[in-house]
């Protein structure tokens, strides 16, 4: 790829692909609707809830912010925190049903 | 939209080019304006408060052996006579997708220094934003109506006031902030500071367009919490 084409990708981006992920964010934004309207329930609803939550936020980020473009210093500076993140969604998991196990055992049975 | 161009030194791509990056002298970001580096630490660390916030949501919801009211009955709405669950909701979902997607060709038409497409398109944002920080006004009055206190309410456990409150108020305080910001841009964009490069307030640093795209990113940002706010709040 000579250098004038380098530059020409890499300053501005062609119009279409915003098109492309804003219509794609419309039609994902749709199906997650229809998750509630159609009153899907259990693993079902909760694992279709995510992805398509998930795809929204990755194409958010990849091309509206940009992020796909990047130099992987700044993505990885910035991706590799939401580890913390899930770390602390297992811990407080495992706290709400430590929580909940005692309220019920208080409620229920006593001291 | 890094394009890193340093004399007499070429820039490797992926690990290896992240790697030299990181142990470089000068700056680490390279290609990347400082603006848009803070405002990527910035967003990072407002990531880590929506998380907290969603996390004790998780939990308060988990560890409560009330029931849990049923958000797309709370939050239906009467069109026509008929209920239609998370009509208000689907509606500023769609609304803040919309504005997302203008701010994004906002950004494009600024780095093409083409002044009115840019400036039609951040002000295009801006009233999207404003409708949908309208549209959560009328749902909070609603539901405060209803007799939703942070302390309690009619629909069912106790908890759900306090995070319904909690959750959207902190991001309808962003859309707020976002929106002066977009109104404030917009008039800059028209009167063609980015062209001139005239320097804004409390800064010498000179106007440029890559300050529509540090806008951008809190803008998208925005909408990336509505994402996970939609899908855990009022969908799950």
């Amino acid at each position: 790829m000579s250098e004038t084409d380098k530059q020409d990708q890499t300053t501005t981006h062609k119009i279409g692909i915003y098109l492309w992920i804003w219509g794609l964010l419309f039609v994902l934004s749709f199906f997650s609707y229809m998750v509630d309207w159609y009153q899907f329930q259990g693993m079902l609803r909760w694992s279709l809830i995510l992805f398509f939550m998930f795809l929204k936020a990755g194409l958010i980020m990849a091309f509206f912010m940009h992020l796909f473009w990047e130099r992987y210093a700044l993505v990885n500076v910035l991706l590799w925190p939401m580890t913390a993140i899930a770390c602390f969604i297992f811990l407080m998991v495992a706290e709400y049903q430590y929580t909940l196990f005692t309220r019920l055992f208080y409620f229920f049975v006593g001291g | 939209m890094s394009d890193p161009k340093i004399e007499g030194l070429a820039l490797k791509p992926g690990f290896k080019g992240m790697a030299e990056d990181t142990s470089s002298d000068q700056t680490m970001f390279k290609g990347v304006h400082w603006g848009k580096a803070m405002m990527w630490i910035f967003l990072l660390s407002d990531t880590f408060i929506f998380s907290c916030f969603l996390i004790s949501y998780m939990k308060g919801r988990g560890s409560t052996p009330v029931e849990w009211p049923n958000p797309s009955e709370v939050f239906a709405l009467d069109a026509f006579g008929v209920p239609v669950p998370l009509l208000l909701i689907a509606i500023m979902t769609f609304v803040l997708i919309t504005s997302s997607g203008t701010m994004a060709l906002a950004v494009k038409y600024g780095y093409e220094k083409n002044r009115k497409m840019c400036g039609w398109l951040v002000l295009a944002t801006a009233i999207g934003g404003l409708t949908f920080v309208g549209m959560q006004a009328f749902e909070w009055s609603k539901l405060i109506h209803e007799g939703v206190r942070p302390w309690e309410n009619p629909f069912g456990a106790a908890q759900f006031g306090s995070f319904f409150f909690m959750i959207t108020g902190f991001h309808g305080t962003h859309v707020s902030i976002g929106v002066i910001f977009l109104f404030i841009y917009a008039y800059k964009v028209f009167a063609g500071h980015y062209d001139s490069g005239k320097r804004g307030w409390f800064t010498s640093m000179k106007g440029d367009y890559v300050e529509i795209e540090i806008l951008g990113l809190y803008w998208h940002f925005v909408d990336l919490v509505w994402v996970f706010i939609f899908a855990f709040f009022y969908l799950w």
